[in-house]
Formats: C-alpha cells, structure tokens, sequence
C-alpha cells in the first residue's frame, strides 16, 4: 500500500473515531451544563451580564419614540422619569400643534410634566453650541402615524437581554395594541409572565389586551382577579407599596363588573380602589352611584 | 499639483490592493444583513434599527480606514527608504505632506460612497423610499468630517514613533471628541477656577467634529440641513484641517529622514 493512500485511511479512520465518540458524548454533555436548550443567543454569549446592557436598549427605544430628541448622560437631571410618558396616548401629550413637525411624528409643545422634562436644552451658552444645535434633533416631537413600530426591535432586544425588566413587556404590548398586533402582543405578554410569573404589571396589560382589543371580558376579569392576588402577595407588606398598580387593575375591575350587571362586585373593587385611589373622593361619588343604582334594583349592564 | 496629484494616486491604489477596505466593507455588510433578516413582532416595515446599525458600522469602518491608511503612510515610505527616491526626483516635502493628505482623503470618499450606496440599498429596499438630500448631506458631512481626522492622523505620523500609536491616539482623541465635545462647555462651568479656564479653553480648541454626525436626523425622517450651514460646516473643517496639515509640513520640514 502506498503512503498517500495510507494516509487517506488513517484519516479516515480518525473521522470516524471522532463521529463514534461525538455521538456518543453529545447527550452526556448536554446534561453537565445548567443551560437550556432553548436559551437564546444572547444568553449563551453574554451570560447575566447581558442585564447591563439591557437599560441602553429600553433607552434606545425612548429615545427613537423621541426621534433622537434626548437627554444625554450630562442632562442626566432633565431624563424623562419612569416609563409612563412612553405608554400615555397621543391625547395625554400635546395636540396644539395642528401642522405637525412631520408625518409620523407630533409635535409635542404642551407644559405638562413630560414637556418640561424634555425642554433640558435650554438657551445657547456660545456660538460653538449655538452652531452645533444646527446639525441635531431639537425638537421634542413623538412618533405617531404607525411609526411607533420603529421602537420595538429595542424592546424586543432589551427584553432579551433581561427577561426580568416588566416594562419592557408592558411598554412594548401598548405598543403592540396600539398597532392593531393583537397576537403578537399576547405571545409577548405571555413570554414576559413565563419569565416574570407574579408580575401584576403585566397581569394588568393583559386583561386590558383581553378586554379592549380582543373582546373577551371573562378572561380579563380572570387575568386582572389573579393581578390582584399578585399584588396582595407582592406589595401588601411593603412600607411604600405601589398604589397606582391596584388603582388601576380595581377600576378596572370594577368597570368590567358594572357592564356586566354585576353591581355589587363593582361596588366591593371599588372600595378596594377607594384606598389606593390618588382622587378617592370621585371613586366614593362612584359608588354611592352604583350603590343608588342597586338599591333601585338596577343590576342590568349599563349601556 | 500634477505631483501632488500623482502622490495622491498611488494611496489611492493602496487602498484597492489592501485588504482593509474589502474586510471591514464585507464585515458591514454581512452584520446589516443579518440583523435585517430578522423580522420583528412580524412587521417587515421595521427599518430604523437596521438603518442605525448601518450608520453605526459605517461610522467605525470609515474611522478605521482613514486612521489606519493615513498613520502609516510617512512612516512606511521612512521605513522601506523610498522616501529618498521621492524626494529626489524632485518633490518638496510639502508636495508629499498634501499629496499623502489628498490621495488618503479621496481614498477614505471613496471608501465611503461605497458605503453610503450599500446603506442607501439597504434603507430603500426597507422603506421603499430614499430622502435623497438628507442622505447627500450626511455623506458630505461625514467625508468633510474626515478630512480634519485624515490631516489629524498624518500630523500624529509625524510626532508618534510608531503608526500603531499614532493610530491608537487618533482614534481616542477623536472618540473623545465625539462623544463629549458637544457638552465640554457643560462640564467646564461645574469645575471651580482654574480648571473651568482649562476645560472651557480646550472646549474652543477642539475641532468640533459631532457636528458632522447627523445620523439622527438621517434616522428619524427630519427635514435636511440649511446649505449654508453646510458650508459653513465645510469652511470650519478647512480651516482646521489646513491648521493640521501646516502643523505637519513644519514639522516634516525639520525632521531627519533616517529612522
């Protein structure tokens, strides 16, 4: 037998070896490590340290719903707080402006809260800023018109970086709803309570899913009942609970009870809303309402 | 200027027969591509993340090019002695400062229409619309931009010992310029005397060159730039990158060829 056919064989045979024991060591090693199958790219690749960077990208969303218009790290004082300004409708945010900016962004010039958070450019201090100014956003307008899709790639990515970040999931279904994708926000919805299974956030964005967008008021009442239990079991004992969270899943609640003729049950969460309500004197002029329209024997759905 | 013009040709060739260029192009291209493959909440409409990683990869490669061809420019010719020959032919060294200057700028503008055509592809096939003024004015902006990091580089490849240096403090200072020229002024007022002098001092010292990154208003669909802050925009990147290149003649003027 001649060398170079020799060592064609020799090759081959080490080939062969190396599938024989691949195959025989894959399904042992799949079992020495903690990771999942499932677990994505990301995850594989940068380990929990992918939490850190997951902030940038839920910044980056706000600053596209912003169209660039943002803060940087030195106006840090002037960013926007929380992620409410990113989920209020466009009535929440200025509508003076009848010729807005652009098509697909609004002109945002009230002085609410969020208008004034966003003014932190202020006058010019030199020429050099004066000119720079010339060739950057600064003008503080919101996506509309459908254009609001372009923000969530960043909430997806920031979702997938740090599974445990509940407004990424609640911030990106408004969103979702908002564009008419019903199944895709529920499937990211239910992605986000598979990661985050006592979380009365997202409990609370679907049921509103539910209730307004796909019209099935019993699963929404379900959903925003198991909220509510989430919320006795996660903040009840906190020094500072979050208030706002219950106000919001017991009116609704309480709404959801009233279309449906069920008046005293509307009554019962609105009583709980009455203790965590920011205006508990307009939740009481609403059950004395309910409780005149049940003493008159009215437990039909309001209209 | 036919020297000069000449010296210009042959970094221009330099660029072709390198393989810089084809790496980081392919590496750009193959990265937008792969993001863009991947279909957000089932909407294909999505196109300004794609366009953003574009941008942000196009900004580097161009950075990369231009710092890189243009640091090793002197120190090769010193270093494999054809500097001797060049400048006996004869040609002053004020010739071969500008020629080396022009033929790395044309090299990086040509580097960059490349670029700019692949992200204009990109963001057409996307959006089925391309803002064709907006989309000029950046690519103009950001070659403008160049110029002044070119003449920054070349000035640095006469100062530094090694084109690897040369490289690594290009790069720093004009990351640093960047990402905080634009609030320098800022920090300087926070800072007690005299260091507020100091830093308001290097505030107006710098070349200004987050000027020429309008990405964002690329990005975000915004109205394009007046023409004449544009050129105002190129008038100040002139003065300076004319400031870089005296500074360079000078100091190549004195400096003793032999390494």
């Amino acid at each position: 037998m001649n060398r170079p056919v020799r060592h064609s064989l020799l090759l081959l045979l080490l080939a062969s070896a190396c599938f024989t024991l691949a195959t025989l060591l894959q399904p042992r090693v799949a079992t020495w490590g903690q990771r999942h199958a499932a677990d994505s790219l990301m995850k594989v690749v940068l380990g929990d340290g992918r939490r850190l960077f997951a902030n940038h990208f839920f910044v980056q969303a706000d600053v596209t719903f912003h169209s660039g218009y943002y803060p940087s790290i030195f106006d840090r004082d002037q960013a926007p707080k929380g992620t409410r300004h990113l989920t209020a409708s466009p009535e929440d945010h200025a509508e003076h402006d009848p010729d807005p900016a652009s098509p697909g962004r609004e002109k945002d010039e009230d002085h609410s809260g969020h208008a004034c958070e966003m003014s932190f450019l202020g006058p010019p201090r030199d020429w050099i800023e004066a000119f720079g100014r010339r060739f950057m956003v600064t003008e503080h307008t919101h996506l509309k018109g459908g254009k609001e899709r372009e923000m969530l790639p960043w909430l997806k990515i920031s979702a997938e970086l740090d599974p445990q970040r509940v407004e990424t999931y609640t911030v990106a279904s408004y969103w979702l709803r908002n564009l008419g994708k019903f199944q895709e926000a529920e499937r990211f919805l239910r992605e986000g309570l598979r990661n985050n299974p006592k979380s009365y956030e997202i409990l609370f964005e679907l049921g509103r899913l539910y209730n307004e967008n796909l019209q099935d008021p019993n699963r929404a009442r379900n959903v925003w009942e198991l909220g509510v239990r989430c919320w006795d079991e996660r903040e009840s004992k906190k020094d500072k609970p979050d208030l706002l969270a219950l106000d919001e899943l017991t009116v609704h609640l309480a709404d959801l009870e009233e279309k449906a003729g069920n008046l005293a049950r509307a009554i019962e969460w609105l009583q709980r809303a009455l203790r965590a309500s920011p205006r508990p004197e307009a939740v009481q002029e609403r059950i004395e309402d309910l409780q005149r329209r049940l003493a008159a024997g009215g437990s039909r759905p309001s209209p | 200027m036919n020297t000069v013009w000449a010296l210009a040709g042959v970094v221009i060739k330099e660029l072709y027969r390198r393989k810089d260029f084809y790496v980081l192009f392919v590496l750009t291209a193959v990265m937008t591509l792969l993001m863009g493959s991947i279909t957000f909440f089932n909407d294909p409409r999505i196109a300004s993340y794609l366009k953003d990683i574009c941008l942000l990869l196009i900004w580097i490669s161009a950075l990369v090019i231009a710092i890189t061809t243009t640091a090793r420019q002197i120190p090769a010719e010193r270093e494999n002695r054809t500097i001797f020959p060049l400048l006996a032919k004869p040609v002053t060294r004020g010739q071969v400062v500008a020629g080396k200057f022009l033929g790395c700028w044309l090299a990086s503008g040509i580097a960059l229409g490349v670029f700019y055509l692949f992200f204009g592809v990109v963001s057409a096939s996307r959006e089925h619309d391309l803002a064709v003024i907006q989309y000029l004015q950046a690519l103009w902006l950001h070659w403008v931009m160049l110029a002044i990091v070119v003449g920054l580089a070349l000035l640095g490849s006469l100062v530094f010992a090694a084109p690897s240096s040369n490289a690594t403090i290009c790069f720093i200072v004009v990351l640093g310029i960047l990402l905080l020229g634009r609030h320098l002024n800022q920090v300087a007022l926070q800072q007690p005397e005299p260091l507020r002098t100091v830093v308001y001092s290097i505030y107006f010292l710098i070349p200004h060159l987050e000027w020429y990154d309008i990405r964002d208003l690329l990005l975000y669909d915004h109205p394009g730039l007046r023409w004449t802050d544009c050129l105002l925009a190129t008038l100040y990147a002139g003065v300076y990158t004319a400031m870089l290149l005296l500074g360079a003649w000078l100091l190549f003027r004195r400096k003793p060829l032999h390494a």
